[in-house]
């Protein structure tokens, strides 16, 4: 086991720069996803830790060895491919077994310890089977036991569950999490998924356009945004325009909007409030002054959609439509077209710096 | 229902006549050969005289045994050869690879009575001349496009993402091609073995250029018996030849097939 450290990385194609010095330290044990839309650079980072590719400048490091420039088969390392990457002509035990034997391995302690993974992500009795007699979840499964047997200092996954429907894919997140804790290993995990990194990760490393965007736990990322794409991509925000005023922004049309959280923005500077949909109370009545709650908008309800537990209300003002989710609790449901007004705490607003 | 009824017929009828067409005369000669008259008269009767009497030929036995021998070593050569290159060609990018690749279909194309003459100017000029060397050398060229273009096409099904799984797991890149590639592109091997020995174990033109009166293949040793005067002999030969060459072209058609599975 090892952490692993990726230090001013850049990767460039052609004209194209996949990566921009890029620095994540992923800590021993962990569990980290890497999180951004497809072109984000997110699978290129993968790769340059796993070493199918080199980076073009910056170090990476693996339990303190540097391995920038080290081939993949010499890097110990485990991988598990979106598609899984099953070869098709060997049984399940064989391909869980390549990793041992061609280190050469002795036959008895192979054999054991291929049950033993197999046992861990409860295929023990399929070893026979060939890998296109299997569902997509016992695959993945295959492809996770033939990845850790091998004991690998970090284990890397590529969108692993990305192939899998919904039920099987949080039965998966779930084990997934269950064996990554038994063995503690250091897991790096590649996902478009805001729900997946969420709900799995330990920290979150958010990319875009080749650059990281912000990195920690995934509660200080999604509480404190540091960027509107930050707040936007990972979970849904309101996202309010205008300029600095030292305790908030006061947008266009002269109405301020307190915030006690984000970045501090020298007053009169650009720069953008995040409201999570959640946070906003939803009225109909006149707003009855509570500190707690200072921020007010009047607006007009546009849309609601019920999801059973919850509704979300798109209500229109000053030409902005705002996302606000309300709790189902017995309460009476607003119609579409009627007058609103939204108020949420100060405490729920983050300041973003433009 | 009546039309589809006659069309069923006529497309039945239609194959009869095409099949007839394909092994009527290979069936007549076939049986030539277990006939006992030399001038193909009738009534049929049974010998396998032409047989023994083929197995006293010790020229047209050496001839048959060299054409063994080189479509064996033609075989081994460009299976190995091409499908290295075809490895290669999936593998790397490099410079001139489009066309190093647009290069490999001509000389399928390229009438054998071409490549042949080519073939005997460019070995006299390298001082190789005629011989079974020099049979053996065309065969590999002539037979060495087919198995890359046969290599290849297996090859196209391959997922690379199983490549980079085995280097993850620690496998190098012998171990990776022995392992993963190999095993998967085998049925394009296989096939592209068997057109390799087909192409050498049928070839008449380059081997008729190449050979020597002492160094000869079957096909050159039958044309100059016939050239000599017709006998059952060769019926009976050619008999031999056509059994070969069918029981490797039913092979090469199941491993075909086994190239669509998966």
């Amino acid at each position: 086991m090892a952490g692993v450290q990726v230090a001013n990385v850049s990767r460039s194609f052609g004209a194209h720069k996949a990566l921009d010095d890029v620095s994540i330290d992923f800590a021993d044990g962990g569990f980290y996803a890497l999180l951004g839309p497809s072109g984000s650079g997110k699978t290129t980072l993968l790769r340059q830790i796993a070493g199918f590719d080199f980076p073009d400048s910056g170090r990476i490091t693996i339990g303190g060895e540097s391995v920038e420039r080290v081939p993949v088969e010499k890097r110990r390392i485990g991988m598990v491919f979106q598609n899984y990457a099953l070869f098709p002509n060997m049984s399940v035990a064989d391909n869980v077994a390549f990793g041992l034997s061609v280190r050469g391995e002795p036959k008895a302690t192979i054999a054991a310890e291929v049950q033993r993974a197999l046992d861990l992500v409860q295929l023990g009795k399929l070893g026979g089977r060939k890998p296109h007699q299997l569902s997509g979840g016992q695959r993945q499964r295959v492809a996770l036991a033939r990845a850790i047997v091998t004991k690998p200092r970090v284990l890397l996954l590529d969108e692993p569950l990305g192939a899998l429907d919904k039920a099987l894919r949080v039965d998966m997140q779930i084990e997934l999490k269950r064996i990554q804790r038994e063995i503690g290993i250091t897991t790096i995990f590649v996902t478009h998924d805001q729900e997946e990194a969420l709900t799995m990760s330990d920290r979150i490393g958010i990319l875009r356009d080749g650059r990281l965007v912000q990195e920690g736990p995934p509660e200080e990322i999604y509480d404190r945004p540091q960027s509107e794409f930050a707040a936007t991509f990972l979970g849904d925000a309101n996202i309010f325009r205008g300029n600095a005023t030292g305790s908030g922004i006061k947008l266009p049309d002269g109405t301020t909007i307190a915030a006690s959280t984000g970045a501090s923005v020298p007053a009169g500077a650009r720069a953008s409030c995040a409201v999570r949909p959640e946070r906003i109370q939803i009225s109909t009545g006149a707003a009855k002054a509570d500190p707690a709650n200072a921020n007010t908008l009047k607006g007009q309800v546009s849309k609601r959609i019920f999801a059973g537990n919850n509704s979300t209300y798109f209500v229109e003002r000053d030409g902005q439509t705002l996302k606000v989710i309300v709790q189902n609790t017995g309460a009476e449901r607003l119609a579409e077209g009627q007058p609103v007004v939204l108020s949420w705490s100060p405490d729920s607003t983050v300041l973003i710096a433009a | 229902m009546a039309t589809t009824r006659i069309l069923e017929g006529l497309g039945r009828f239609y194959i009869v006549l095409l099949l007839g067409f394909l092994y009527l005369p290979i069936i007549i000669m076939a049986a030539m050969s277990f006939n006992a008259s030399p001038f193909y008269q009738l009534p049929f009767e049974w010998t396998t005289d032409w047989y023994a009497s083929l197995w006293q030929n010790d020229q047209l036995i050496a001839a048959t045994w060299n054409s063994i021998e080189i479509a064996v070593i033609t075989t081994l050569i460009s299976t190995v050869l091409g499908s290295m290159a075809s490895l290669a060609l999936y593998r790397y990018e490099f410079r001139g690879k489009k066309f190093l690749q647009a290069l490999l279909f001509p000389p399928i194309a390229i009438p054998w009575l071409i490549t042949g003459t080519a073939m005997l100017i460019f070995f006299f000029g390298v001082g190789i001349g005629r011989g079974l060397i020099a049979i053996l050398l065309g065969h590999v060229a002539l037979a060495l496009p087919y198995v890359i273009v046969v290599v290849s096409a297996r090859l196209q099904t391959f997922a690379p993402e199983l490549e980079e799984a085995a280097r993850s797991l620690g496998a190098n890149q012998w171990q990776v091609t022995m392992r993963v590639t190999l095993p998967w592109i085998l049925p394009g091997v296989i096939a592209g073995g068997l057109f390799a020995f087909a192409v050498s174990f049928d070839q008449f033109v380059v081997s008729y250029f190449l050979s020597t009166p002492g160094q000869t293949t079957l096909p050159v040793e039958i044309y100059a018996a016939i050239r000599k005067g017709f006998t059952p002999e060769i019926n009976a030969v050619s008999t031999i030849i056509i059994v070969v060459s069918m029981a490797l072209m039913l092979l090469t058609a199941r491993f075909f097939k086994f190239g669509g599975e998966k």
